[in-house]
């Protein structure tokens, strides 16, 4: 079960990276607000894995927050890009 | 292992395999509405295989409640920021790749003139 967690944290994080790499490279800010969002699902994703690892019900809260908080900045940000126009 | 810790932890290396490939995806795709495609994978459905996972590996009904809470509110909120992200850089003139084929958005605008 701790080997199956490690290999899935493993493979979140690499797919972390790789959406760092895009949050960092652009080139539009439709593109950066799209990796901050898969971001912010990757950490619930992570989150969870950590829950199924440790079987400790603290991640939990972690993940409702992570979840509530990621789409109210999505769609605020979206809201800023459509009438700034950018 | 027991029969519901093999699936639990078969769900979570799926939801976590999803995580990766919108990774890659993300970052291979042309355009920002073919990399929302892909960022869009483990918003839902990864999400939900490895909360599935968590929920059978730990029976307890306050955290599969929660579990359960987290699924419903990404089920609910992640198809409406998605359609708020991809509408706002559409009408900015966010750049549309050559080989998109449909482009549903124009013709709706040209009817509503």
């Amino acid at each position: 079960m701790t080997v199956v967690a490690d290999i899935a944290l493993a493979m979140i994080v690499v797919g972390a990276l790789l959406t760092t790499f895009r949050l960092v490279a652009g080139p539009s800010l439709a593109d950066r607000v799209v990796a901050t969002d898969l971001l912010l699902t990757l950490l619930t994703c992570g989150a969870g894995v950590l829950a199924y690892r440790t079987e400790e019900g603290t991640y939990l809260v972690v993940m409702v927050i992570v979840a509530v908080l990621g789409f109210l900045g999505t769609a605020i940000v979206a809201r800023f890009i459509e009438g700034r126009g950018a | 292992m027991s029969a519901p810790e093999v699936v639990a932890s078969g769900l979570v290396l799926v939801g976590a395999f999803l995580a990766l490939l919108a990774g890659i995806g993300v970052v291979r795709l042309p355009d920002v509405f073919a990399r929302m495609h892909a960022a869009t994978k483990p918003a839902t459905l990864g999400l939900a295989l490895i909360c599935l996972g968590a929920a059978i590996s730990d029976a307890q009904l306050s955290d599969v409640a929660k579990l359960a809470l987290v699924v419903l509110l990404q089920f609910f909120t992640a198809p409406v920021g998605a359609h708020m992200v991809g509408r706002a850089a559409y009408h900015c003139g966010d750049l549309v790749d050559e080989d998109t084929v449909l482009d549903e958005l124009a013709e709706a605008d040209r009817d509503l003139g």
